[in-house]
């Protein structure tokens, strides 16, 4: 049992502290991409340390919601790495919730965050809150079927149960799997706020979305919000490896088979970080209209591949 | 849940993508996208069926597969390629319903389907009758793209798609057509896609467009 304790606070933290090299890996691949020369892979925490040795300022009509919301954010998303198996599978923490309940942990932050920008009253703010709500009300439902659909063929909601299924047992192509890993994507991109759905990198007030929220934030709340994105970032890749591509995680118990899990986990990361950016380097932003077109997308290669798993796998 | 043979997986999983190519048809705005896209259906049909001729020995499904491959991954989509530079007509075009609803639309065909399909593959004694249902969507879902199209070449390439799915439903019910009537059929689609590459060329000429709607004024008052 103190292993396994021992474990999910490595596995948390190491889903924390890695999370901002992820995002330096992606940012740095795309620069080469673009043919620029690419900022250092550990940028993201220089960013960090600069931002949290400032000074906060905060406007005058915020409310504690406003101080708060960061904090909160921050937290949804470490409980969110520390609940999707990682490194090993079947820690203490993963009982906690399961797929459907980590759906709700990523709105907790979102909603939080939706109503801090808010709460200032800015227009941007409300704008980005907005278009925040408008990609998720409809990427939500398109997740929760891709679950589904792991689901049914693990016979289970848990994701511990899940990954053991993949990943332990006999071989099996999965033609369902394959549309929801296709689904899974999609709304990943819309969810983490990346081309084609938002730029991560833009501030022009006609198609920020995530930015426009975090517009009003400065200093170390900065920090916790980027932070927090950075772990979100690292959480859904980690379940994206989790439910389509688990082989490699350590099984319960399993503590000899902790390196080469370590070592499947950064080259999957490593990967996933370069086909985003590659994808990143090829799509253009779509027009804020036709996000609803684009997940709507996801949602039905989501569903189509629930009812591919009826007709071929039942 | 019974453990398939590998190949049947792999069959399962090509039938899985010839649907999804069927849905990236359905939202795909540009006529060049639209050529690729059949051309990566016929692939995935050509192989599928070499697979199953591999593991039924039903050898004349060799020759289907490579006649699939010719035409439809190689002739038909160079041929398209070239119609579509010679006409310029590589714009984007919206179709008569918008997307997401044509999507939707598209789920309930596919429910309709497989549950259509659900009776007679029980009937069916092949290893592959659990497909039918694919390629039952497959054909509806050509033929929802025909209705909701309005220019001439996305119609046209609905019809060779709506075809490609009738072969399927072909292969996974009783392993094919005899070789006779699928050589008659291919030659059949090979003049069909030539008749209507002229045809096409005559309707611009006519009404300089290729908007099959101006075809409406032919008609007697």
């Amino acid at each position: 049992m103190s292993t396994g304790i021992l474990l999910q606070a490595a596995q948390t933290l190491l889903a924390i502290l890695l999370a901002p090299l992820l995002m330096g890996w992606v940012n740095q691949c795309r620069a080469w991409l673009q043919g620029r020369s690419a900022p250092s892979i550990v940028q993201p925490y220089r960013a960090l340390r600069k931002l949290f040795h400032k000074d906060a300022v905060l406007a005058h009509d915020a409310s504690p919601l406003f101080r708060f919301a960061p904090y909160m954010v921050f937290a949804s998303m470490a409980l969110a790495a520390g609940i999707v198996p990682t490194l090993a599978n079947d820690l203490p923490f993963s009982p906690a919730a399961d797929v459907i309940a980590l759906v709700g942990i990523f709105a907790l932050a979102r909603v939080f965050l939706a109503l801090a920008a808010m709460d200032i009253g800015t227009a941007f703010g409300t704008l980005g809150a907005r278009r925040e709500m408008l990609v998720s009300f409809l990427a939500e439902p398109a997740l929760l079927m891709v679950f589904f659909t792991a689901s049914l063929i693990s016979q289970s909601t848990a994701l511990p149960v899940i990954v053991a299924t993949l990943a332990h047992k006999a071989f099996a192509i999965h033609p369902s799997l394959a549309f929801a890993a296709v689904a899974f994507w999609m709304i990943s991109l819309a969810e983490n706020a990346r081309i084609p759905v938002d730029n991560p990198t833009t501030h022009l007030e006609l198609t920020m979305i995530h930015e426009a929220m975090v517009l009003e934030y400065s200093a170390r709340h900065l920090a916790l919000i980027e932070w927090a994105t950075a772990v979100k970032l690292f959480t859904y890749s980690a379940l994206g490896i989790a439910l389509f591509v688990p082989w490699g995680i350590a099984a319960q118990g399993d503590v000899a088979a902790l390196p080469l899990a370590l070592a499947a986990m950064v080259a999957k990361l490593a990967a996933g970080g370069a086909a985003l950016s590659l994808l990143e380097a090829v799509s253009a932003k779509v027009r804020l209209f036709r996000v609803p077109e684009f997940l709507g997308t996801a949602f039905l290669l989501a569903v189509l591949g629930m009812l591919i798993h009826f007709l071929l796998e039942a | 849940m019974m453990a398939l043979a590998f190949h049947l997986q792999v069959v399962n999983l090509l039938a899985a993508l010839l649907l999804l190519i069927s849905f990236a048809m359905l939202s795909q705005r540009r006529v060049v996208g639209l050529v690729t896209l059949f051309a990566w259906q016929g692939a995935a049909l050509a192989v599928s069926t070499a697979i199953v001729a591999g593991t039924t020995g039903q050898y004349h499904l060799y020759y289907s597969a490579a006649l699939t491959f010719g035409l439809k991954v190689i002739a038909m989509p160079w041929y398209f390629y070239r119609l579509v530079r010679k006409l310029d007509v590589n714009r984007v075009v919206e179709p008569l319903i918008n997307i997401p609803t044509t999507m939707l639309i598209g789920i309930l065909l596919v429910i309709f389907a497989f549950n259509l399909a659900l009776p007679i593959s029980e009937m069916s004694g092949t290893v592959t009758r659990s497909t039918l249902g694919i390629a039952i969507a497959c054909v509806l879902l050509a033929f929802l793209m025909m209705i909701t199209r309005t220019k001439a070449i996305p119609q046209v390439i609905g019809f060779l798609s709506m075809e490609n799915g009738l072969f399927f439903a072909a292969t996974s019910a009783t392993y094919g057509m005899p070789l006779v009537v699928e050589l008659g059929v291919a030659l059949d689609v090979l003049v069909g896609v030539f008749v209507l590459g002229i045809f096409i060329f005559q309707i611009r000429e006519t009404f300089d467009s290729l908007d099959l709607k101006h075809m409406e004024k032919l008609k007697e008052k």
